[in-house]
């Protein structure tokens, strides 16, 4: 008997990767993706596999390796978050053109919610604009399963395929039985053809026809087309059918089933939701009463119809427009289709929860009170990570996207300035792994246009947010061999930055000082400009990396008021308000020690435990 | 469908540890499962939540028409209302994840105080045990010898023998402490 093992669906799909024979898998971590490279990292580690696994710069950089890998024939993939094809969308819009040799799947996990996300985009119209064609899968086994097609579609066509889980997906668990990883590789080969791998724009047109004339053919693909999961159901007179891809399918064949209509709404789940083929669309046009299109999140199969008057979806009002399609929510938009009555209104969910905040002992809730503290009027423009959470703590004021915090401080900085206002102090926050990705050019920026602010860069030495991934200043690559370390301070001063200084935020007062320091250099009319102050502490909960030994929890002594300050400016769940007037105690299950409380305390009722 | 169940908790507190646990028992009892769990930003000290979903094994299918295969016609959520089971790590769970319990679920809470049946003191009994971090196996093995889950005491137990680790006597130790406070409870 074949071994069955629970698998994520993240690791499911690192499995069809190497059920495919991919030859190489560069990533940047971001969730709900991250755990798709990451599963492929471990199997590195270990000396499983053959395949060259990467942790790429950013997304832009992983795609334009993948892409030419598959150029030299071989199999190859990219993973990355919705947003990082974002970042990726220059090299994706172009390879569309070029076309691939070997397999090209990129996948593009998306979010709706979304849950961890800045947007709710579709990636799957990202495929219709660049002309693409993309996969939804519905479950992790199978989003495994087509893997293995998406692979063999983007060599049959020589076109890079889009794979679209959304986090449903990603971060389901499913059993499913073990299957060998392909072992046979092409060697690597590349023929030369320019008119192809570097056209120019006459020849760009004629790769343009070339690429229509595949979509053409790829929306025939038999292997793609939409199947109807129960083949017993027929319409009723006068009802309606259901188009649905991914989780929604999923959700969808559940709900009908547990309200009776398996048998009398057909329901067809379409892995390839573009292109969709014309017979396919004008065969349920002709025949069905009413179609119903149910998609996340955007209306990507509903648009295709080209006569909408029998479509309902999200373009005609009966599917709402944003956030997650949940199976309640798929529950009332069936039971309305059907002519059913509305189940009882479920109360939802009684209270709002907690929100996130940064983990007890966090240095970059240090760093945060710091710069509160030697900035009280400062702008502070934050970044994508954990560090996010510094919201909380007033100390991010605007988050865009990976690598805008300094960009941004330097938009406020021409703003203040150029207005004639006396400069208020401007304060970039940003992640060490989002300073690689996408913090150099910005820096570079702010430098050569005579910016002055500062830039503290939060350095746990970890991409901590999605699962602790190495960063570029850990010098070893995946197998283990030694490389060269790039280190920030060395970046920064390369940037043109001349004032860099490194610090530990658990040492309060010494990294209150460097922030002084660095606070003076952009005021200095002489020599001042840019400051970069990193503060440096590796993540807490990154358990690949030397933790100090943790230390006793401080004391609350009689002096505590219960006033809150200290909930409300440094937020540390370890830290228990029991109202005003009441002292507030210490969670010792949670308190690494970390001391740096005892400064926040304006009534200096917070000292430290004598040492044991 | 067997058996759908909740885990609610807090960030750091061993949801999806007890979610792999219980995933576990079910492939061990040759049931499948589907379960869904939250990551990323939300994991970090806020409610998460996991959706376990148990049922009979869908056939062996290994190749062909991967749609049709029902085992895969299943949502990997639970919707309101049509939870069995709700473990709740923390007692803010259960104001933030109660209405997924059906009217006639069982629920099963991690209390200082204990108010009703389905409730232990889980982190004062870990704490006894010098295990605070161990409150997630205490509520699941007093679950577990409440009766309220589809698998057994003695299915988990094999389960954490399995997973081993530095940790396995200790999380013995407390699936055995709070499967004791049931059957005394009783």
């Amino acid at each position: 008997m074949t071994e069955r093992k629970i698998l994520l669906g993240n690791e499911a799909m690192a499995h069809g990767l190497l059920e495919a024979g991919c030859t190489l898998a560069a990533s940047y971590p971001g969730t709900p993706a991250s755990e798709i490279v990451g599963t492929l990292a471990a199997f590195k580690r270990s000396g499983t596999i053959a395949m060259h696994v990467e942790w790429s710069i950013n997304e832009k950089v992983a795609l334009e390796t993948a892409l030419a890998s598959s150029y030299a024939g071989r199999r190859s993939a990219a993973a990355m978050k919705q947003v990082g094809l974002n970042v990726a969308a220059d090299p994706f819009m172009s390879a569309a053109y070029t076309g691939v040799t070997g397999g090209l799947v990129v996948i593009v996990a998306d979010d709706p919610g979304p849950h961890s996300s800045q947007t709710e985009q579709d990636t799957r119209q990202f495929a219709m604009f660049a002309k693409v064609p993309v996969l939804d899968p519905m479950s992790p086994a199978h989003a495994r399963d087509l893997l293995l097609t998406a692979f063999d579609l983007s060599e049959d066509y020589q076109i890079p395929v889009l794979f679209r889980p959304t986090t449903r997906v990603c971060h389901a668990r499913q059993d499913m039985p073990l299957r060998p990883f392909r072992q046979d590789a092409p060697l690597a080969q590349f023929e030369k053809d320019p008119a192809r791998w570097a056209a120019t724009p006459k020849f760009r047109f004629l790769l343009h026809k070339k690429l229509n004339e595949k979509l053409d053919a790829i929306g025939r693909d038999p292997r793609l087309q939409p199947v109807q999961l129960n083949p017993g159901a027929s319409a009723e007179k006068g009802g309606g059918v259901i188009v649905a891809s991914g989780a929604v399918c999923a959700h969808t064949a559940e709900v009908l089933k547990d309200l009776g209509l398996w048998q009398s709404i057909p329901l067809y789940d379409a892995p390839m939701p573009f292109p969709l083929s014309e017979d396919f669309l004008t065969g349920l046009l002709d025949n069905a009463p009413r179609i119903l299109v149910l998609e996340e999140t955007q209306p990507v199969m509903e648009a295709q119809f080209r006569d909408r008057a029998k479509v309902l979806g999200r373009l005609s009002g009966h599917v709402p427009r944003e956030g997650e399609l949940l199976p309640e929510t798929v529950e009332r938009i069936v039971r309305a289709f059907a002519g059913l009555p509305q189940a009882e209104a479920s109360q939802g969910a009684n209270a709002p929860g907690r929100r996130p905040t940064l983990c007890p002992g966090c240095a970059h809730r240090a760093a945060f009170f710091a710069i509160r503290k030697v900035f009280p009027r400062g702008i502070y423009p934050g970044d994508i990570g954990c560090y996010t959470l510094g919201l909380n703590l007033g100390a991010v004021d605007t988050v865009l996207c990976m690598g805008a915090s300094i960009s941004q401080a330097a938009g406020f900085y021409h703003a203040f300035r150029d207005s004639g206002q006396n400069s208020r102090p401007i304060v970039a926050t940003i992640g060490d792994s989002t300073f690689y990705h996408a913090g150099i050019p910005a820096l570079i920026n702010a430098v050569i246009q005579g910016c002055r602010f500062v830039v503290v860069v939060l350095d746990n030495t970890t991409t901590a947010m999605t699962g602790h991934q190495p960063t570029p200043a850990e010098g070893r690559s995946l197998d283990g061999r030694t490389v060269p370390r790039v280190r920030i301070e060395d970046l920064a001063r390369a940037c043109g930055v001349r004032h860099v200084s490194v610090g530990d935020p658990y040492d309060f007062q010494a990294f209150t000082d460097l922030l002084k320091a660095a606070r003076e250099h952009t005021r200095d009319p002489e020599n001042g400009g840019m400051a970069v102050v990193i503060a440096r502490r590796p993540c807490l909960m990154d358990r690949k990396q030397a933790q100090p030994a943790r230390r006793p929890a401080p004391r609350i002594n009689d002096k505590c008021q219960g006033c809150g300050f200290c909930i409300t400016h440094f937020e540390c769940p370890a830290l228990v308000f029991h109202g005003k007037e009441e002292a507030v105690t210490v969670d010792d299950a949670l308190c690494t020690g970390c001391g740096v409380c005892i400064h926040v305390c304006p009534h200096s009722a917070i000292e430290m435990a004598p040492q044991p | 469908m067997k058996q759908q169940i909740v885990i609610s908790g807090l960030g750091g507190q061993g949801v999806l540890f007890v979610s792999k646990i219980l995933g576990e028992a079910a492939l061990a009892r040759g049931l499948s499962v589907l379960m869904s769990e939250t990551h990323g930003m939300a994991q970090r000290g806020g409610n998460v939540i996991s959706h376990v979903k148990v049922m009979d094994r869908q056939g062996e299918k290994d190749q062909g028409d991967v749609a049709m295969d029902p085992a895969w016609q299943v949502s990997p959520l639970i919707r309101p209302g049509h939870a069995h089971v709700l473990l709740a790590l923390h007692e803010e769970g259960v104001r933030a994840h109660g209405h997924f319990l059906s009217p006639d679920g069982a629920l099963v809470c991690n209390r200082i105080s204990p108010t009703g049946p389905g409730d232990v003191d889980a982190t004062g009994i870990a704490r006894k045990l010098g295990n605070l971090l161990a409150a997630n196996l205490v509520l699941l093995g007093f679950a577990a010898a409440s009766g309220v889950l589809f698998c057994s005491m003695d299915d988990l137990r094999q389960v954490l023998m399995r997973l081993g680790g530095p940790r396995r006597d200790a999380n013995l130790a407390a699936l055995e402490a709070g499967s004791a406070a049931a059957i005394g409870d009783a």
